[in-house]
Formats: C-alpha cells, sequence, structure tokens
C-alpha cells in the first residue's frame, strides 16, 4: 500500500489552504481598522451633505442614539444623530426606512432642524426599478431636492402626497409607488420628531414610550 | 519567434471570437444577465472580471507542477477565493471609490465559472505568458459580449448610452451621456430581467449566423480550388 499517494496531496491541500488563511488573516488584520474610519468618515460626509460642518460644533457621528420605532423601520430600530452648537440643538438626523417601496425597503436618511424644517433628504439603499423607480437617487435626479426647507406647516399635513394623489410633490410617470412611500415616510418621521421635541436632543439613549 | 507569435495570435482571436466564452461556450451567464442592464454597469463589471481572469490564470498557472490531479478543484477554489477576497479588501482601502462601484462586481465574479473554466482547463496546462495572455483575451471577449448587451439594453429601455459614466470615470464624465432618441417610456421590458434573456439569445443567434456564413464561404473556396486542381 503506497501511503505516499494519500499523504503527498494532503500535506499539499493543506499547505494551501493555510496559506490562503494566513493571507486573509494578514490582510484582514491591517485593513480592518482602515476600513472603519472610512465607514465613520463615509457616514460624517454623508450627515455633512445635509447639515453642513459649519453649523454644529460637537462630534456628530459619536453623538447618536438608537430607538425603538416600528412606525418609522418595520424591523425595529431607527438610529438618530445629532448636531449641537454651544450645547444647544442645530437638528438631528434620523436613519428611517420605507417598508413600502415597490420592490421593499427603502432606506432613507431624513435631516430635521431644530425648527421642524426639513434639511433634506436622502435614499441610502433601495431595491426600486433600474432606470424607471431609481430617480430618487440624488446621484441621478434632483427629484429628492424638492424636500428641502419644506415643513409639517408648508405645505400643510393633508398636502403630504405626491400629485397624483392630491400632494404637493412631484413624481416621474410610471413610477408613483416609490415616491408616494419616501413622502409618506418623511411626513410621519416629521410628525414624529415634532411629538418628541426636546427629548430627541436631551436623550441619553432609549426615548420610552415614544410611538407617535 | 514567428511561430510564438501565432500561437499568440491564436490564444487571442480564440478567447474574442471562435471560443468567446459568453457567447460560443456559454458560460458566466449569471453575472452577464444580471448586470448588463447598461453599457457602464457592463464596463465595470468586465473589467473586474478580465483582472480577476488575468490573475487567477497566472497564479495556476505558476503553481501548475506542485498540484496533483485529486487535490487540483479545491486547491484551485482557495487559492482563487483567498486571491480575490485579498484584492476585494485590499482595493477596499488603497481606492475606496473605486471599490464603492468595482466592490459590488467581486462577489457575482467569484461565482462565475468562467474562472474555474479557465484555470482548469487552460492555465493548468500552459506557461504563465500563455496563461497570462489567455485570460486577458477571455475576459476581453467576455467584456465586449457585456457591453454589447449593456449597450442594447440601455438603448432600448432608455434610449442613451453610457448614462451615468460619471459613476465610473469621475467628474471628467458628466457628458459623456448619447441621447441617441428621446423618449417618455422607453421599452421598458429591456432593461427587465427577460431583456437580458431575449438579447444574449440573438447575439448567440447573430454570432451563429456569421459563422455559419464564413464556413460556407470557405467550402465554397476549397471547392473551387479542387476543382482548379482538377483542371491542371
Amino acid at each position: 500500500m503506497n501511503l505516499n499517494a494519500f499523504i503527498r496531496p494532503a500535506i499539499i491541500m493543506a499547505a494551501f489552504a493555510a496559506g490562503a488563511a494566513l493571507l486573509l488573516w494578514f490582510v484582514y488584520q491591517h485593513a480592518t481598522p482602515i476600513l472603519a474610519q472610512h465607514q465613520q468618515e463615509n457616514l460624517l460626509a454623508q450627515l455633512n451633505t445635509l447639515v453642513p460642518s459649519t453649523v454644529y460644533d460637537n462630534d456628530l457621528a459619536k453623538d447618536k442614539i438608537t430607538v425603538n420605532n416600528k412606525a418609522l423601520n418595520a424591523k425595529g430600530d431607527i438610529t438618530i444623530y445629532r448636531a449641537r452648537h454651544s450645547a444647544q440643538p442645530v437638528a438631528s438626523l434620523l436613519l428611517v426606512s420605507a417598508p413600502n417601496g415597490y420592490s421593499g425597503e427603502i432606506k432613507l436618511l431624513v435631516a430635521v432642524w431644530a425648527d421642524g424644517s426639513l434639511a433634506g433628504v436622502r435614499v441610502l439603499a433601495h431595491k426600486e426599478t433600474p432606470g424607471l423607480g431609481d430617480y430618487i437617487e440624488e446621484k441621478r435626479s434632483p427629484w429628492v431636492h424638492q424636500f428641502d426647507g419644506k415643513s409639517l406647516n408648508a405645505p400643510t399635513i393633508e398636502r403630504w402626497k405626491v400629485k397624483k394623489d392630491g400632494g404637493a410633490f412631484t413624481y416621474n410617470t410610471g413610477a408613483t409607488i416609490t415616491p408616494r412611500a419616501i413622502v409618506g415616510t418623511v411626513a410621519k418621521t416629521l410628525s414624529w420628531v415634532q411629538a418628541q421635541g426636546q427629548r430627541i436632543y436631551a436623550a441619553s439613549d432609549n426615548i420610552q414610550g415614544a410611538q407617535p | 519567434m514567428n511561430e510564438r507569435m501565432t500561437g499568440y495570435r491564436k490564444i487571442f482571436m480564440d478567447g474574442i471570437w471562435h471560443n468567446n466564452h459568453a457567447l460560443v461556450a456559454l458560460l458566466g451567464l449569471c453575472p452577464l444577465l444580471a448586470v448588463s442592464n447598461n453599457v457602464v454597469n457592463a464596463l465595470g463589471l468586465g473589467i473586474a472580471t478580465t483582472f480577476v481572469l488575468a490573475m487567477s490564470n497566472v497564479s495556476i498557472s505558476l503553481i501548475r507542477t506542485w498540484i496533483t490531479a485529486e487535490i487540483r478543484i479545491p486547491v484551485y477554489v482557495t487559492v482563487i477565493a483567498a486571491q480575490v477576497t485579498a484584492v476585494d479588501v485590499v482595493m477596499e482601502v488603497m481606492m475606496p471609490s473605486l471599490h464603492a462601484i468595482l466592490g459590488i462586481f467581486i462577489p457575482l465574479i467569484v461565482t462565475n465559472c468562467i474562472i474555474l473554466a479557465r484555470a482548469e482547463g487552460y492555465a493548468s496546462k500552459n506557461t504563465v505568458d500563455k496563461a497570462l495572455l489567455d485570460g486577458l483575451s477571455i475576459g476581453l471577449g467576455f467584456s465586449l459580449a457585456l457591453i454589447f448587451l449593456g449597450g442594447m439594453r440601455e438603448l432600448l429601455g432608455n434610449g442613451t448610452l453610457f448614462a451615468q459614466a460619471n459613476m465610473l470615470f469621475g467628474s471628467m464624465a458628466d457628458n459623456w451621456t448619447l441621447h441617441v432618441f428621446e423618449m417618455d417610456y422607453g421599452v421598458l421590458l429591456a432593461i427587465l430581467p427577460p431583456g437580458a434573456f431575449i438579447g444574449l439569445g440573438l447575439m448567440i443567434a447573430g454570432v451563429n449566423m456569421i459563422k455559419a456564413r464564413q464556413k460556407k464561404k470557405q467550402t465554397v473556396s476549397i471547392a473551387i480550388t479542387d476543382i482548379g486542381l482538377a483542371a491542371k
């Protein structure tokens, strides 16, 4: 019986597996801290497109709370970043999700000034039809900019709908479900933020009894 | 030297035309169908696939003498997967903006059977220079098929070409979008998955037609020389 015929391939295979594991361990070891930093920078850059870094002086990316809110994210938790200047509230930025897009969940970043008006809205992730429903992305069309400066008073709450439904917000023909979902969720976010008032800025963690 | 050049030329032409892996061998169709909804996406997947294919072919060719036949497939899988994962991470660290665009294609590439097909069918039996050229040629042939299909679908679906090229080439490509014709709706079917299947089917039919015609011409010209020889 030739033992060599079994042992030699086994050794070679093990050597390659060990080499591959070593390579990946080495790469991850060096990459993880850099990637975490990139992620932090990207997040901050994204937040700063809505609330520029000149208007606040706190560490925005770290000043965050998570709140369990099934109305603004069917999966449970929403994250809120809070911008302050000289310890005074400036704006809150909420990561929420619209459950009723054409192809499921649409993840949104909604930035609300302390006076209740919108600093802006961005779509972070979605699965809408390419070429049809994806005009909600800021890099593809200016559609999402119509939220800038809007509040629950302007337009009034009953006009927080797409034009087809008698509201104030434009949409592209052929894809109405997508903007309808976003407008609805932004309106819900605004009224939730309004109902919370100063509690959003005061809370150090979970806001209790915060369902709208 | 000349002989070697004809060898290289044959590898190149095989990869691009005679043995085009998307249109003749019909391999790697999953990413091909999924990411060919416009030219820019197709170009992105094409570049990433060509790069990985060249890299995996070279490394398999380098280690081909150490590997015994019974463990070759697991070794190829290990080597290719580890390498691509490492490249993915290194790219994310060194070139985050490029990774943001091409990064989504990398998991698609690891599952692309063309990579393993070339490792097993070519790189494991040939020298490094030939394996490299083979990887580049097959990758280029795959990219051309992808871009053609992507162009066809984008043109029918949106009436444009090179839309959103700035996502791949930066702000210098802001004005690259060609509005070939204006339309409100476009043929949505072309952009949705069925459009990929129909488009690819038409392309394969087209390639088969051209090849059949070439063959016919060849047989006819051979026949004519035969007659000529007989007459002499």
